[in-house]
């Protein structure tokens, strides 16, 4: 009953036989071992599973693995240039964005979205941006703030 | 002791942070163990229903089912344990129902777990649940604490009458309270529900129970604040296993606030149950299970009256409670409503007679325990609702009245701390101090001008004011023993000095976001005077660091970090024996400053990693001395730690809707010393979204037949990034005067001082455009605001 998949994962070529009720998240976390990609309520509403999905930001816990076939999937884990931060990880550090770490992933990856169409977003622009990503720790405070830096070091 | 600071004070940024930009954290549910298998629950759908009858033979027959276990297979096994005894007030003890592990014969919440499935994969295990077959008899049910009180109630547990768990009294004596109002030129009176939330840490409660049949030796890897805490309640009290068979590790969590302190029954099942199949099992919690399952917050049903004479005066307060305790006893639950909250019912004021009466109550719902604050944030709401109100109704501005009544400035050293009139003594305050940096940031002259103005223009502003103090660091053990704890709160701190003066230190703190990797490290770096790269802060493993009791109630640094301070003097003494012997001086011609042992009044030093070296390497050294450095330390505080401030909330109403709108939140906090700037304004910033929450956006709430109705993130409103403003955040140090570092704790203040402001805030720009309502019920959403516009 498996179905056979492809992906593309940071870059790197994968094929696997999944179960077609699995899913992406699952996929991810449990086959491939890429377990920055959290899973924070199971219904799509706390963004703690965002990924980018040929080159989109999606939840990864509203995909079924099956659907991601022949897909080019980003994780959190795929941001790392030659083992240099990228600028919204640079940010988040710098700018103390975060501090259990269970929604960061989310958080940088809707970022990163946000960032591609619209470069240089308002305070208003990046708090819209992320009412789908929930924080219980930081207030959103400093998440906001290591999204500019990120918005002017890009 | 090093002589200059170079870390302490500075916002060093955090070391932790690598991993989890990078996505390598650690967290329970990221980890895979050879062989391991997954794990789901049947849990009640009824608040309260007899179990007639399971069926598991279906579900037992499905592919990859390894196990089922219900409550007939555990019924020998204890309940968790309650940790905190509170007697009724004629010396009775408290009502102590056991909590099973698995329900056998009525279940007594949604949620209750009936039959645990063991499979080798997650969703195997979720399909049994639907196999198994359970026959139950529906029964009446009660989920509010003044419902459950009354005659006839449901009651939750057939031994328990009227659904009271204990009843407990605090402060001056009934009589002289009443009479002191009875006395007062006006009497500020408030009913309210301060209602019950959901933690909702953002990682869901994980747990991987392991057993080797080789060294007989279980292990529990656990999403907790309190590895050591887990492993002496689970092996004590529930599964009398021998701790030292035990290992228990708290890898990386994804944040606690409170919810993740508790012995859960899942964690004494999957180490139970490891051992009865031969396999390590996983179970992690679906936030709907969360929601159900993970211990709640707050939930008091309240009646506060305050007394004034004829200048403002504080002259009595008097509180009822009743406190919803859920359907079992969970670990602190019982001290939450009664000393974290009575005890702080003195606030910020002069007030010369306090009663508090609580009386706990079992009802058919989740569990009740601490949330961010505990008790402390109900205590502050109380006296800062009536306050304010009281101001309100007497004409007077509510900064004068709270001035009038403030506790004169004490630094607990020169001036004597301050004894209140419910059984604590305050270390050191500045309270005057915190009100006035705030009004100077929020421009109040200026600001009840712009309101004046916006009510000629059809607008609603509002300022809300909240001047609070918390009792943190907790706690000195023979306090809380003679209170009815069953546990000692003291901390333990490790200090392992490495052959070649590299430090390894090992605290029974433990970090679900606060990040001990850096202060701790701030911490000890500037104690040696070496570099924070050459220090490791390991905590969160039960084979690994000696004991400890955990992270809670804003008590890492006061607490923990006093602990490893300890073992830094005696570092630092046994190196000067060291240095003295190697130096040929005496050992008081030593001093130790900037990572340098040197004779006083010369330039003859031996550097910190030398002595190290010395001390492994002992070939000159004293010969009635050890050799090695590595010191342990056990810190019992001396008292709590009482930091304060004065938050300050500015809302605008959208008349049309009734949405609020909180346009600027202003946060004066006194923690004492800071370590690290940049992470206790993150606390405060994460603490007043969560208060902030509960004024406006939260609530648990339970329909007429027991369920949970707005148990998602669809229907549960937590605060987003759209909801709250830049927190304008500010600081003063009044130092606490009883620990080594002066600092008083910064996890809590956020969300214990937000709540009454912004709330406070709303109910101002309702009296500004006429509406004199006394009060709305939490959480202020659009349609209760609106309504409360129409009348």
């Amino acid at each position: 009953m498996n179905v056979k998949i492809k992906v593309k994962v940071n870059g790197v070529e994968y094929s696997h036989d999944v179960e077609p009720r699995l899913l992406l998240v699952h996929y991810l976390r449990d086959t491939l071992r890429l377990t920055g990609t959290h899973v924070g309520c199971d219904t799509s509403g706390c963004g703690a599973c965002t990924i980018h999905v040929n080159g989109k930001a999606v939840k990864s816990c509203t995909l079924l693995a099956v659907q991601a076939d022949g897909c080019e999937i980003l994780t959190i884990e795929g941001l790392l240039t030659n083992g240099l931060l990228h600028p919204l990880q640079e940010g988040f550090h710098q700018e103390h964005g975060l501090q259990c770490g269970y929604c960061t992933p989310g958080m940088i990856m809707t970022a990163l979205d946000l960032l591609k169409n619209n470069p240089k977003p308002s305070e208003d622009e990046i708090r819209h941006a992320l009412e789908g990503n929930l924080c219980r720790c930081t207030g959103y405070h400093n998440i906001i703030k290591s999204i500019q830096y990120a918005a002017e070091k890009m | 002791m090093s002589a200059t600071t170079s870390y302490i004070g500075k916002s060093v940024k955090r070391v932790e942070d690598k991993r989890f930009i990078t996505g390598k954290g650690t967290y329970t549910d990221d980890i895979i163990l050879p062989g391991m298998v997954h794990s789901a629950f049947v849990r009640s759908p009824h608040a309260n229903a007899k179990i007639k009858k399971i069926d598991i033979s279906k579900a037992k027959a499905l592919p990859g089912v390894l196990a089922i276990f219900t409550g007939a297979d555990v019924a020998a096994i204890n309940g968790v344990p309650c940790g905190w005894q509170v007697n009724f007030k004629n010396g009775d003890t408290m009502k102590e129902p056991k909590h099973p592990l698995l329900v056998a014969d009525r279940t007594k919440h949604v949620g209750d777990p009936v039959a645990f499935i063991i499979a080798n994969t997650r969703e195997q295990a979720k399909d049994a649940i639907e196999a198994v077959t359970v026959d139950y008899e529906k029964l009446p049910s009660v989920t509010n604490a003044a419902e459950a009180v009354k005659p006839g109630a449901p009651l939750v547990h057939d031994d328990v009458p009227n659904n009271i768990c204990f009843d407990w009294e605090l402060g001056n004596p009934k009589t002289e309270v009443e009479e002191a109002l009875s006395k007062a030129a006006h009497v500020t009176k408030l009913d309210f529900i301060n209602q019950r939330l959901a933690p909702n840490a953002m990682e869901p409660r994980s747990y991987i129970g392991s057993y080797d049949t080789t060294s007989d030796k279980y292990t529990l890897y656990t999403s907790t604040q309190n590895p050591h805490l887990i492993r002496l309640l689970m092996c004590a009290f529930v599964l009398g296993i021998p701790e030292h068979k035990v290992r228990v590790v708290g890898p990386d969590v994804g944040g606690g606030f409170g919810s993740k302190i508790y012995h859960y029954t899942e964690e004494a099942l999957v180490t139970w149950c490891s051992r009865q199949i031969g396999r390590p099992i996983k179970w992690t919690s679906e936030r709907a299970e969360s929601f159900l399952l993970d211990a709640h917050g707050r939930d008091n049903v309240t009646t506060a009256e305050m007394g004034f004479d004829k200048e403002g005066k504080i002259v009595a307060l008097r509180v009822k409670n009743l406190a919803n305790l859920g359907a079992y006893l969970s670990t602190f639950s019982t001290c939450v409503p009664t000393y974290l909250h009575g005890t702080l019912l003195q606030g910020l004021y002069t007030t010369p007679k306090i009663n508090v009466d609580v009386t706990g109550v079992f009802t058919h719902t989740t569990v009740v325990d601490a949330y961010r604050g505990a008790g402390r944030p109900e205590a502050t709401y109380i006296l800062e609702r009536l306050v304010e109100l009281g101001a309100h109704e007497m004409g007077i501005d509510p900064v004068e009245l709270r001035l009038k009544n403030f506790i004169p400035p004490f630094d607990g050293v020169k001036q004597p701390g301050y004894q209140t009139q419910v059984a604590l003594q305050y270390d050191s305050g500045n309270y005057e101090g915190v009100l006035k940096k705030g009004l100077e940031i929020l421009d109040y002259k200026n600001f009840r001008r712009e309101q004046q103005e916006a009510v000629k223009n059809g607008k609603l502003l509002g300022v809300g004011f909240s001047t609070y103090i918390e009792a943190c660091g907790i706690a000195p053990s023979a306090v809380v023993g003679s209170l009815g704890a069953r546990a000692g709160l003291y901390e333990v701190g490790q200090v392992r000095v490495q052959p070649t003066g590299k430090v390894s230190v090992f605290t029974g703190s433990h970090s679900h976001g606060q990040g001990h990797e850096t202060t701790f490290a701030q911490v000890v770096a500037d104690k040696l005077g070496i570099p924070m790269e050459d220090v490791d802060i390991i905590h969160g493993d039960s084979d690994t660091v000696a004991f400890g009791m955990g992270t809670y109630g804003s008590r890492s640094l006061a607490v923990g970090g006093s602990a490893i301070v300890k073992s830094l003097e005696k570092i630092i003494e046994k190196g000067k024996k060291i240095a003295a012997h190697k130096l040929e001086a005496s050992e008081q011609d030593i001093e130790f400053a900037d990572g340098k042992f040197t004779i006083k009044g010369t330039t003859k030093s031996l550097g910190f990693a030398e002595i190290a070296l010395t001390a492994y390497v002992p070939h000159v050294y004293p010969a009635d001395l050890e050799p090695g450095l590595d010191f342990s330390s056990f810190y019992d505080p001396k008292n709590f730690t009482y930091p304060f401030g004065c938050h300050i909330a500015v809302v605008e109403i959208d008349k049309e809707t009734g949405k609020v709108n909180l346009k600027r939140f202003i946060a004066v906090d006194d923690v004492g010393k800071v370590i690290n700037p940049m992470i206790v304004e993150g606390q405060i910033h994460g603490g007043v979204a969560q208060g902030m929450g509960q004024a406006l956006l939260e609530g648990v709430e339970y329909d007429e037949d027991g369920q949970v109705s707005n148990g998602s993130y669809m229907d549960y409103c937590m605060p987003r990034a759209d909801d709250m403003p830049m927190v304008e955040t500010a600081s003063q140090i009044t130092p606490c005067p009883h620990n080594p570092l002066g600092v008083k704790g910064a996890g809590e203040a956020g969300c214990i001082g937000s709540t009454p402001a912004v709330v406070n805030a709303v109910m101002d720009a309702l009296w500004s455009g006429g509406k004199k309502i006394k009060d709305l019920r939490m959480p202020l959403t659009p349609e209760r605001v609106w309504t409360a516009l129409q009348q």
